[in-house]
């Protein structure tokens, strides 16, 4: 079935090419990285994890996301997501190997990554996360093969595949809640140190991610015959909705709490978030971005006749991609490590190797997910005959 | 000769026998071998701790005998570039290292004085909890080790820890040594290192080497476990501070005021 | 079979790269002499005999490793019932007159590359050196 994936025109194996050809610089920069060590990114003894902490933890919840189209779709018996479900998972699939390369892009040894597994510790949270991250991997490959086997052979799938995606659905939500447990676990940084963490990035996961799925899907529909259904656009449009509004509720609940308890190490971070410290902005800007993109979405699709205006659907659902990335695949952790515990401010930007990196990961993770739809797509006849050689 | 998992796992099993071997080899039935050190016996208690006089060791600002000393026998780079600097053994001013004791009447000067500042080799680590490969681990003695062997360097007890104890190696740390002491390893790029509280001292009879070059006698390491140390009776004679001890992490470095 | 061409044709190109390091070993007329370990001058016997030394170094090693750094066990004995400390440097190099002559002769022949020396000195080569220069 993946092998459709190699039915294509100029025009794809043109996308293909350009995406493998970025990932292999990802891979060039890594391997100087491999040769020097992290010391070519932009971290510090203060601030130790960047950008592909950052990315890694956004994408958990980009991953996590395809529940909020599988959990309809399966548990409440909703058809419109019927055709989305596959895309999905597929989306999941790419988005969680992203994960994993960038935790290995991350490690200082990465010929002992192994060393997890051989002398496993259940006490750290890093061990559940590489079980569940791995778990959740196999369940959407193996749930999106199936579903797309029994659409094209028009028999429903087998019973195990039912309990295989039923299970997929709590997978979801536990890859999230591990990938906070990771921070909100740490007395050191009480920036991190908050209840309401996993509830918080499981709500950007599912305002954020489906946001992306929509936009792939429309712009899927601009290159093929396949159509999303408009009551799943409606559907999909509310859950973003809803989840980004969960979001901002929670932001207010950490600000509240932050400032109105006013503990110095709590509010502290806050500060350096929204106003800066000690003469460094260095995030400022990126925040109050981020919280405009949100608050400015949510305004927008709560009135319901923009929210079916698919161009403005559309621009919001932009928005809120970027203003939750801004946030998680960003701030958040950069702000749990200033100030330092020991009160030192270090600023931190990414190096262009750093970048280098990211951006092949990004690309490697495209291209899992454009050759998985390519085959979708193929298997489903969904794209025009000057299309497939 | 052969060692697997499962052996290993046996080996740790037999804790007990290990401990009475060790024990034998500390008392000296057992070591008779030419490289013993001078000292003779290995030091061991069950509770390692130190205690840092404030007072004195504020009394010489300037003075980094100890730092140096440590940072020396272990084989610490110096980076210039405070964004890749590994450190030890540091001075941090008071109100950096006892961020919840500030007093704005005590005066500029008194949140400005330098403390000495280290892992605190803690009784509760968070660090230790976090590791996913257990590369770090409290020995039965107290010490919080690092298995430099085994480190994957994703830096998450960095995170973990409380008092910004821990440095991970950016590059090569090597050509940043000023003189290399061929006796203890370097560190490699790629993993995270902190005091060790002088384990392989400890194992020599000695006595951690920040503890004995200190000029001023400011530095008392001792058995926490022994009502008779020293440093027990210098903790119940004097007034002491820990470094964040409200997180539950159990400092065993203890500062005399 | 369908293309049973290209996929044989594919195949022999695999087994030809794999097969990289043999021919072209062969093709420059490397040296497959085995290199030859000199007893160490002062030695009498290694911890282990010399067949099983040879085949089960890098287990005893690692062996030690885990139990100086993680047990605290930090002695061991010889063949010859004496005490030993367990380290590379201290014990084997010392012994051996250094890693050239113990350690990298079989190590590079082999194509071998151990990452030990990213950390630890060669105390046996600054021994030798100390001995030949008094």
């Amino acid at each position: 079935m993946i092998e459709r994936a190699l039915r294509g025109g100029s025009r794809y194996w043109t996308l293909v090419g350009a995406l493998a050809v970025l990932a292999a610089l990802g891979g060039f920069a890594y391997l100087h990285q491999l040769r020097v060590g992290l010391g070519v990114t932009g971290m510090s003894r203060d601030v130790t994890w960047g950008l592909y902490i950052a990315q890694f933890t956004f994408l958990v919840g980009v991953a996590a996301s395809a529940v909020m189209v599988v959990l309809p779709y399966y548990l409440h018996g909703f058809k419109p997501f019927g055709r989305v479900a596959v895309l999905g998972e597929c989306l999941a699939v790419g988005a969680v190997t992203m994960c994993l390369l960038f935790i290995l892009a991350d490690l200082g040894q990465p010929y002992r990554a192994l060393n997890m597994i051989l002398h496993p510790s259940p006490r750290s949270i890093l061990f559940w996360d590489m079980i569940v991250l791995n778990g959740y991997l196999l369940i959407n490959a193996v749930a999106a093969r199936m579903g797309l086997r029994a659409e094209e052979s028009g028999e429903p799938a087998p019973k195990w595949v039912h309990w295989l995606v039923l299970l997929s659905i709590p997978w979801a939500f536990s890859i999230h809640t591990v990938t906070a447990f990771i921070y909100q676990g740490l007395a050191a940084r009480p920036f991190w140190l908050s209840a309401v963490m996993a509830p918080r990035f499981l709500a950007s996961a599912f305002c954020s991610g489906p946001a992306l799925l929509l936009l792939i899907c429309l712009l899927v529909g601009r290159i093929s015959r396949f159509r999303i259904a408009d009551e799943a656009v409606d559907r999909l449009s509310i859950i973003i909705t809803y989840a980004l509004l969960a979001n901002l509720f929670l932001l207010g609940m950490e600000l509240f709490t932050a400032l109105y308890g006013a503990i110095p190490e709590h509010t502290v971070h806050f500060r350096y978030l929204f106003l800066g410290l000690d003469g460094h902005h260095e995030l400022v800007p990126f925040m109050w971005a981020s919280v405009l993109l949100c608050v400015v979405a949510a305004v927008v699709l709560l009135r319901p006749a923009w929210r079916r205006d698919r161009r403005v659907l559309a621009w919001a659902a932009g928005m809120i991609f970027l203003g939750t990335w801004l946030e998680k695949g960003w701030a958040m952790v950069v702000a749990g490590f200033v100030p330092s515990p020991t009160g030192a401010i270090t600023t931190y930007a990414p190096t262009g190797t750093e970048l280098l990196i990211a951006l092949g990961i990004y690309s490697a993770g495209a291209l899992i997910v454009t050759m998985l739809y390519r085959a979708v797509l193929v298997t489903r006849g969904d794209l025009p005959a000057r299309e497939i050689p | 000769m052969a060692i697997d998992r499962r052996s290993f796992l046996a080996a740790g099993g037999l804790a007990g026998l290990a401990l009475a071997i060790r024990r034998a080899v500390a008392e000296g039935r057992l070591t008779a071998e030419p490289w013993a050190p001078p000292e003779g016996q290995a030091l061991t208690g069950t509770r390692w701790g130190m205690a840092i006089d404030l007072e004195a060791c504020a009394a010489h600002p300037g003075c980094t005998a100890c730092i140096e000393a440590c940072h020396r026998v272990h084989n610490v780079p110096r980076f210039d570039d405070p964004k890749r600097e590994i450190k030890w053994t540091w001075k941090e001013t008071f109100e950096h290292a006892f961020p919840a004791q500030e007093n704005p009447w005590a005066g500029e000067e008194r949140a400005e004085l330098p403390v000495l500042v280290m892992c605190n080799h803690c009784e509760n680590p968070p660090c230790t909890r976090v590791c996913p490969t257990r590369a770090t681990w409290k020995r039965e003695d107290g010490v919080v080790m690092m298995d430099w062997h085994r480190c994957i360097g994703c830096r998450y007890c960095v995170a973990a820890c409380p008092y910004g104890s821990r440095s991970f190696n950016w590059v090569d740390p090597r050509p940043a040594i000023p003189e290399i002491d061929p006796s203890f390893p370097t560190r490699t790029k790629g993993v995270v290192e902190k005091c060790n509280l002088c384990e392989e001292r400890l194992a020599e009879g000695k006595l951690p080497a920040c503890v004995t070059a200190c000029p001023y006698g400011a530095l008392t390491f001792g058995d926490l476990g022994d009502p008779e140390s020293r440093i027990r009776r210098l903790l119940a004679e004097r007034p002491s501070l820990r470094r964040k001890s409200f997180l539950g992490t159990g400092p065993q470095v203890f500062y005399l005021v | 079979m369908y293309d049973a061409g290209k996929i044989l044709a594919g195949l022999a190109i695999f087994v030809v790269l794999v097969a990289t390091p043999f021919w072209w070993n062969a093709a420059r007329g490397a040296d497959t002499a085995p290199p030859r370990i000199e007893k160490p001058p002062a030695g009498t016997s290694c911890v282990l005999p010399p067949d099983q030394m040879r085949h089960e170094h890098m287990r005893l090693l690692i062996e030690w490793r885990e139990e100086v750094v993680r047990q605290d066990l930090r002695t061991t004995r010889d063949a010859a019932g004496r005490p030993l400390r367990k380290s590379l440097s201290e014990s084997c190099l010392a012994c051996h007159g250094g890693r050239e002559k113990s350690c990298d002769r079989c190590h590079d022949w082999l194509d071998v590359r151990v990452y030990c020396w990213d950390c630890h000195s060669d105390m046996g080569a600054r021994r030798a050196a100390v001995a030949g220069g008094r």
